[in-house]
């Protein structure tokens, strides 16, 4: 059994310093915030704690509290996490705890932002369209090593953290040329299904902006699902790209043996 | 919502960031390692001098070869390295022109690690700010003006595959070496198996670049990511694993082979100055 499993909640306890961006649409700023910390609490459970005993109108967005659902996604000392998989005790001691909604989408108000702009372009990816099946029932036989590389991708907990640290969304606002880490995972699992029949190779290439990602792996970094999302999704589509648009060998080769 | 009508928060500056760890120290030491062998590279490509230990006198007593001139096309005028194929500097090389047999070989790997993804992201950071690193402001005036690898001229980083089907060629061109560097002319003059300092220096130099290029992401695609079906062939399956399997590791060998393939140039040359002997060890 570990050290921290046998500790008891809540015997030791020290004052935690929190900045905590306040605001809506129109703007905002940091406000100050002592809070009482005991051990085995996360940064989710200090904005509780501040919500309920200093600020009862602080906006958070949260549910699981298990990091499943995605909903408290924030920055956390400038990095892009899950509030209720932060623990405090990881975090500099003696040093104020900032906290801020994520930069790359609308605030509604203090912690909570806007993220339907996901979904909406969700909506445009094509959709899973499946082969005739194999089976006299109706059924489709697959394989293992078939599905290895789209399950790790459906571990995506739509959290939209990769999405908020992507320098193309946060820096430069691509948003209406770009899908985004995120996207390009679900997409990846789409295009790498071997039941799946569409193609998505030149939407990926034009409508989706592949070729702004430029390969900083920060998606990767900050995904609480240690989702490989560079090397394992993205740079794979890439290379589907280039077969089907920049390989003058591929597309010669097409010609004579075509899909 | 439309996708181009969002109320973004507003674009923080350069290196704005309320990062608390060392967030600088990756794209600073990416910066010194990659300037550092830049510098070394180049300044050893143009010597045109000790690239090779030994002389012509029989097949494989040649010994030690520097990988940044392998393989020798034209031996540099004055010199018999006993590698070239096509003998000394070519008379239509023009004259004043600095001629160096390396100037032939480096553009090659050179460019298989330019258009590397490992090495893009990398350099992207350490040398362009683009971002220098996560969460970290941009410089303002790329603004919306950012064109990633989209449009022209970081569209052509798309060549990759291309270079590394040089790459591989040169793999073995150097594995040639390492094996030659195996074998010693004696006193009867006759080759003898043997094992030297530098020979295991060269072996070292093939391997870490064996890791690096057979781990890069278009060779995974390549021998079977491009596939959806990995149960219709266990080759492909079983190779598309070992390849991942190097991948993982793709940034560990991309520095380590570029530290050997550098301290291979040097070896080399510090023995052929005389500074260093290259000792014998089994032979």
């Amino acid at each position: 059994m570990s050290s921290h499993a046998t500790q008891s909640i809540g015997t030791d306890t020290r004052t935690v310093d929190f900045r905590i961006w306040r605001g809506n649409v129109e703007g905002g700023g940091f406000q100050n915030y002592a809070v009482e910390v005991a051990d085995g609490m996360v940064v989710l459970d200090c904005v509780h704690k501040i919500q309920a005993e200093q600020a009862n109108d602080l906006a958070c967005r949260w549910n699981c509290k298990a990091g499943k659902c995605g909903s408290c996604s924030a920055e956390i000392n400038g990095k892009p996490a899950l509030m209720c998989m932060t623990r405090m005790d990881l975090l500099p001691v003696g040093e104020p705890v900032t906290i801020e909604p994520m930069q790359a989408f609308p605030i509604i108000r203090d912690l909570v932002t806007d993220v339907s702009w996901n979904y909406e372009v969700k909506k445009k990816i094509k959709p899973f369209k499946p082969r005739k099946p194999d089976n006299a029932d109706g059924t489709w036989t697959v394989y293992q090593e078939d599905v290895e590389r789209s399950q790790e991708f459906r571990k995506c907990i739509e959290c939209f953290l990769c999405q908020d640290v992507c320098h193309v969304l946060r820096d430069h606002h691509k948003h209406s040329e770009f899908i985004g880490p995120r996207l390009l995972v679900f997409t990846a699992a789409l295009e790498m299904n071997p039941l799946d029949t569409e193609n998505r190779l030149a939407d990926l290439k034009n409508r989706d902006g592949i070729g702004y990602c430029n390969i900083t792996k920060c998606c990767t970094k900050v995904c609480p699902e240690h989702i490989t999302i560079t090397d394992n999704a993205i740079i794979p589509l890439k290379e589907r790209v280039v077969d089907e648009f920049y390989d003058p060998i591929t597309r010669l080769m097409r010609i004579f043996r075509p899909r | 919502m439309s996708r181009s009508s969002l109320a973004l928060p507003q674009v923080r500056g350069f290196l704005q960031t309320n990062r608390k760890d060392l967030w600088w120290l990756q794209p600073a030491a990416t910066l010194v390692g990659l300037l550092a062998f830049i510098v070394y590279s180049t300044w050893a490509a143009f010597q045109g001098a000790h690239y090779f230990t030994g002389g012509p006198t029989a097949p494989f007593s040649q010994h030690l070869l520097s990988p940044f001139y392998s393989p020798v096309l034209w031996d540099a005028s004055g010199l018999e390295s006993g590698h070239a194929w096509f003998g000394s500097q070519p008379i239509w090389w023009p004259v004043g022109l600095l001629f160096s047999p390396a100037l032939f070989i480096l553009p090659f790997p050179g460019l298989f690690r330019f258009t590397c993804y490992y090495y893009r992201g990398a350099y992207y950071k350490a040398f362009l700010g683009d971002p220098v690193s996560c969460a970290v402001g941009e410089p303002a005036m790329r603004g919306d003006n950012y064109r990633g690898e989209q449009k022209f001229p970081l569209v052509l980083q798309n060549v990759h595959r291309y270079a590394l089907y040089i790459a591989i060629v040169f793999i073995f061109f150097l594995a040639w070496d390492a094996y030659a560097s195996l074998w010693f002319t004696g006193d009867d003059g006759l080759n003898h198996f043997g094992v030297s300092v530098g020979s295991l220096v060269l072996t070292m130099n093939v391997v870490l670049l064996s890791g690096y290029t057979f781990g890069c992401h278009c060779w995974r695609h390549l021998v079977g990511g491009k596939h959806d079906c990995m149960s219709c062939s266990k080759m492909r399956h079983d190779a598309y694993k070992g390849v991942s399997w190097l991948n993982t590791r793709h940034m560990l060998f991309a520095w380590m082979s570029l530290f050997g393939v550098g301290f291979s140039d040097l070896y080399v040359r510090l023995c052929s100055m005389g500074v260093w002997t290259d000792w014998r060890i089994i032979g």
